[in-house]
Order: structure tokens, then sequence, then C-alpha cells
């Protein structure tokens, strides 16, 4: 793709993820979910790429795939030169360290019975990274990283509110000093008063070590904020691509107008000046999407073109993507 | 006035726990006329929600309690009423829609059988009329074939399409007032534009009263006429909508306002965040709930609680501090 002095830290290119449905006594299979229906992208060092979309379209599969939670159907994920979905065991297990996540419920994803220091100390043991008191020494360090008191680091998660146990998930995530974070919705189970407070931590960490984050969300104000360049996904495929403000003064494809219209803006004379367009109908089923363009079903200004052929996902602009018949 | 729907005087509600007595609503008081939208915004255990379940009693008693208050609706006290009456109140004039619409419908019953229900309940209608008016109040909210859509059970709905039942349910019995508490807050940012926009479009033409209970100050400011913001089971600040966004005045308010990132963000600078967390309440404060978290705060606030005090028209503020210039509110 274009860009080519910028320095790509992670290259996706054609990545499917169908899960396969089974159905009857022999269980054969009698279709597939196609979650991840083939999308490119580059990742940047030191950059944010936001990924959005509805629930259901595919971001957090597309996390998880790039991270080998789940065996890509097809499709090449290229990571500092190794193409991860080639790779096995103690390669793939070297490679995770520097790959982590930081998952969207803070409630669910640190386990209650194990205290705050086995927690965020459990990748550098399992990494043969640190041992002992080096382990304690370096989670008190971390946990004074992301803004928690290292005398806690003997509670357990239910002592904590919800900001803050997102900041053990965040400490976790930092332990083996990755350069590459997903941070699949790690915002939207907070308040609104402790989401500012996390996103100004992930910033914070993001200058201090130059990270580099894919993060996934629905919210598009917060993605705006702290994303460099923006992807829009819908039912599996990625329908736009670009810089953060060019999507936003000027979004092309009719899904990503549409998208930006519904978003709330907490000013009641901005509100009212602003022209929505509202989308009529439900996100139609990935494991039975429709033909040709995904969108069209919903589309304002479909034609018959959109139901024929598939929409490629070509460069309209220097740095911005789309895939529509109609962008010209 | 006349015109009066609804005016909730001094409401106090709270919870026995087995770690205390949390002392959940602390004295509400707020008015809602007749075809005005009033937006209650606050975070999650500030009270909102309580308020509005002890008002039409569903708050369950014990653990709850309703300490002290009065909730009048057309001059009548909603929480002296009889079991009996306070049921016909409640889905008849006053409709209620929940944030989960998946929980709130019942999964084993079809979308007609619950749709009928209130009518027949309320309304008096036969079995027949009942079923012509569930298909009407089906395709109103604007789910097509709506007669036939009728014998379908709830998990063949879409979410969007199950709160859209919920909106018909709630509207069915022509109720006075429409409390909504936090019905866009599982939708996804599309269904959530067809449900707010569903709703201002039955607002005009039915001309109902709407309580909008939410965490959301986006979605409160293309809906609401006023709004009121709760924090720590008190309301903090009230005020008509246009002048609470271009002039916040309470801290919290600012805060939470500072602290959203906006979709129309000209330049990226770091969000203004509110230190700390809510608070749970084991003690009736006798301060600012809002002293710990605040950046203005003087000795006075950690000693008294301030009182809702008008600072412009149809704008009051309860706080002891002027935070345009930083000083003491004379």
């Amino acid at each position: 793709m274009s860009n080519n002095n910028a320095d790509v830290l992670l290259k996706v290119e054609d990545l499917k993820m169908h899960f396969p449905i089974y159905r009857g006594v022999f269980q054969r299979q009698v279709g597939a979910v196609r979650a991840v229906d083939g999308i490119s992208f580059d990742v940047h060092r030191g950059e944010t790429l936001g990924l959005v979309g509805e629930s259901g379209c595919g971001k957090s599969t597309t996390g998880r795939t790039i991270l080998q939670l789940y065996k890509p159907t097809e499709g090449q994920i290229h990571f500092e030169g190794a193409d991860l979905v080639t790779l096995h065991g103690e390669e793939m297990r070297r490679m995770r360290r520097k790959m982590q996540m930081i998952f969207q419920d803070p409630y669910a994803s640190l386990n209650p019975r194990m205290t705050v220091e086995q927690i965020v100390g459990e990748p550098l043991m399992v990494h043969n990274v640190a041992t002992g008191k080096e382990i304690e020494e370096r989670v008190k360090h971390l946990l004074e990283l992301v803004g928690l008191n290292p005398a806690f680091s003997t509670r357990y998660p239910h002592e904590f509110s919800g900001g803050q146990r997102q900041r053990v998930g965040v400490a976790r995530a930092l332990a083996l000093q990755p350069s590459f974070i997903i941070c699949d919705e790690p915002i939207s189970a907070l308040d609104v008063s402790i989401q500012a407070q996390v996103v100004n931590l992930l910033e914070e960490l993001q200058e201090q070590f130059n990270l580099t984050y894919l993060f996934i969300a629905h919210d598009l104000s917060m993605v705006r904020h702290i994303s460099k360049r923006v992807a829009v996904m819908y039912l599996g495929v990625i329908v736009e691509l670009t810089d953060r403000d060019e999507l936003y003064s000027s979004p092309l494809h009719p899904y990503t107008q549409a998208l930006l219209s519904a978003v709330p803006i907490p000013d009641p004379l901005l509100d009212a000046q602003r022209k929505r367009t509202i989308l009529e109908g439900d996100v139609p089923s990935p494991a039975n999407p429709p033909s040709g363009c995904r969108f069209r079903t919903r589309c304002p200004i479909a034609q018959s073109l959109c139901a024929e052929s598939r929409p490629e996902f070509r460069e309209v602009k220097p740095g911005h993507f789309v895939a529509c018949h109609l962008v010209k | 006035m006349p015109d009066l729907l609804l005016d909730v005087q001094g409401l106090e509600t709270t919870f026995k726990t087995p770690d205390g007595v949390v002392h959940a609503v602390n004295g509400v008081s707020f008015t809602l006329k007749e075809g005005e939208t009033l937006g209650v915004v606050g975070e999650s255990g500030c009270g909102k929600s309580v308020t509005m379940h002890s008002m039409l009693r569903l708050i369950p008693t014990p653990p709850g309690k309703i300490v002290a208050g009065k909730a009048l609706f057309f001059g009548q006290d909603l929480l002296q009423m009889t079991t009996e009456e306070i049921r016909h109140v409640r889905g008849g004039q006053i409709g209620m829609i929940f944030q989960d619409p998946m929980t709130s419908l019942n999964p084993v019953l079809t979308i007609g059988k619950q749709l009928e229900e209130p009518l027949m309940l309320h309304v008096g209608m036969s079995k027949k009329q009942a079923q012509e008016r569930a298909a009407e109040l089906l395709s109103m909210v604007g789910i097509p074939n709506a007669s036939e859509r009728l014998k379908d059970y709830p998990h063949q709905y879409s979410g969007g399409m199950r709160q859209r039942v919920m909106i018909a349910m709630a509207l069915s019995c022509s109720p006075q007032i429409l409390i909504a508490d936090e019905p866009t807050t599982a939708l996804d940012v599309t269904i959530q534009a067809q449900i707010t926009d569903l709703v201002k479009r039955l607002r005009d033409e039915i001309g109902m009263s709407i309580i909008w209970i939410t965490h959301d100050l986006g979605v409160v400011a293309g809906l609401a006429h006023r709004v009121v913001v709760m924090y720590g089971g008190f309301i903090i600040e009230e005020s008509e909508v246009k002048e609470l966004y271009a002039n916040p005045t309470h801290p919290y308010t600012i805060g939470l306002l500072g602290s959203l990132p906006r979709v129309d963000e000209k330049e990226r600078t770091r969000l203004f965040s509110i230190e700390g967390a809510p608070p749970v309440l084991y003690n009736k404060p006798t301060a600012c709930p809002f002293a710990p978290r605040c950046k203005w705060a003087m000795e006075r606030c950690w000693n008294e609680n301030p009182l809702l005090e008008p600072v412009a028209p149809e704008h009051r503020v309860a706080c002891w501090v002027d935070t345009k210039t930083g000083r003491p509110r004379s």
C-alpha cells in the first residue's frame, strides 16, 4: 500500500476469518459466519490506528486474529518482518511478548482469585523474564506507571473500582514491554469521567514507550480523539481507511457518512444544525451477507451495480482508501 | 402552576446492604411540565434510576426504603397510593422503557401477547380490539409487516426492534409521561439514532412528556428541553438545555463535558479528567458529595452541603464556589 517511507510495524493482507456452522447429528458443516472477510491494512510504528464499527462487524475478531488467538482462514499477517500465520510453537511464543491486548470488560478479564501482583506478574513468569524478588519489583514499578499505589499489589480485583481494574489490565499488558498493543474497547465499560482518565493514561504511555496501538471501539468521538488514522468496518470488511481529520471532515463512503451523522454531539446548537442521515433497518447476518457490496441493503444511494460485484478497496486520494463503486 | 404534570419534592431512598445503609437518593426535587422533555444525566450509581423507580414504587422493599418525600402526579401523591391505584398509573398513565430490551421482554410469550396484555388490563379492550391496536402500535414504531410479526417471539427480533417493541408497549395506553431509562445505551450508534428519532417524532405527534435518563450528554443535547445533572444522590445542576451546554456551572458538569471528546474536535488535546471515583454513600452526606474530586473545593465545601440556587433564569446550581471566578459565591 501507500506511504512506503513510513515504518510499517504490522501489515495485514487479505485476512479472512470464517467460523464454521455445524448442524445435524453428524455435525456437518452447513455454512460459515464470515466474521472477517478479506481485509488489508498497515499499522505504522508509533501510531494509533482506530478500528470502528458497530457490534458484529468483525472488529474484535480482527484484533484476536492478529494475535493468533484464532487461526485465520486465509491471509497474511506480517509483524516485524515475520508472517505470524506460519509461525508455530516457540517462535510464536517469542513473538507474543511483543504484542499484547487490553480487554473491554475489566470485571471479566482479571482472575478474581489472583492478587494484582500475581495478575501483573504472570506474563513475566510465563515468559521467564524475571523471577522471585525481581517480579515483585517490576510489578510495583508497573503499578506506579499506570497510576496505582504499589502498596495495593497484594489486593484482589474486587477491591478495585472499574477504572482501577482497567489500569491493572494496562499494567499487565505492559509487563513484557511490548511494541504493539491491541486495545479492544478498553473504555466502553467505564463511566464517562473515568474514560477520560484511562484514555489519558494510554496516551501518556504511548509517548513514553513509543507504543503502537490498534484501538478498537464503537465510540467514534473517542476514536477520533486517540487515533492518527481510522479504519471503518462494516459486516466483515473495511469500507474506508484514512487520516482521522480527513475521515471526519470528508468521509467518502456512505456508511461512514451515516455513522458520523448518527453520533450525538454534546451541544444542542450544533446538534440542531446538523443534517442527519438515518439508516433504515439492521445489519444483515454475516453468515449470509448480501451479494456485491455488503452495505447495499441499507445504502441510501445503492444502484444495481452494487449488487453485482464487490467494490474494490482502492486508494482514491493519497492515503485515503474506500470500497465503494460510486466514489470517484 | 396548573400545567405541572409531576412535582417531586424531597425524595429520599435508602437501601439496606450487608455493608451498611446506602443513601442512594438524598432529597431530590424536580418538576415536569406538560409536553416537556426532561433529561436526567449522571454516572452509574448517582441515583438517577433509583429516583424514577422510587417515584413509581418499583424498588424492592426491603432492602429499599423510601424515607421521605412526595411525588405529586396531577396533585396526587404516588407514594401514598394503594398498590391497586399505583398499578393503574404504571403502564397506564406513566409508561416506562428500560435499558436492556432483551431482559425486559418475556422470552416465552409472543410479542403480540405482551403488547395486548396492557391494553386489555388498563384500557379494558377485548381480545380482538387489542390485537388490532397492537398491530397499529407496531407499525407506528416502524416495524414492517406488523400483524405477521405479532406472532414472533422476542428472540426473533434484533436489539433495535426489541427496543421499538418496548416503546410501543410503553405507549400502548397513551401515557401522559414516558420514562425512558437509558433506552439507547445497549444499542449501536446508527440504531440509537433511529430510536431517538422515533421518540422525537412520537413526542411531537402524541404530545406527551418524557423523562430521559442517560449518562450520555450527547444524546440529551439533541432531545431534552431541560436537563438535571445528578451526583451522589443529589441534583447538583438544573438548567434549560442550551444554557447548560453554553454555561455549565457546577464543577462536576464542567468536568463531565470536558472529559468528552467530540466528533467535531478541532485539535488533539489531552482530555480533561475528573480524578478519583464516584462515592458510595454509606452515610447521608453532610458536605458537598463532589468535594473530594473537586479542584475548586474550599473549606466550606467539606462542612456544608450546598442547596440548589439560581445563577441565571432557568438555571440552578448547588455549589459554594463561583466557578467563573473561583471565589465563593456571594
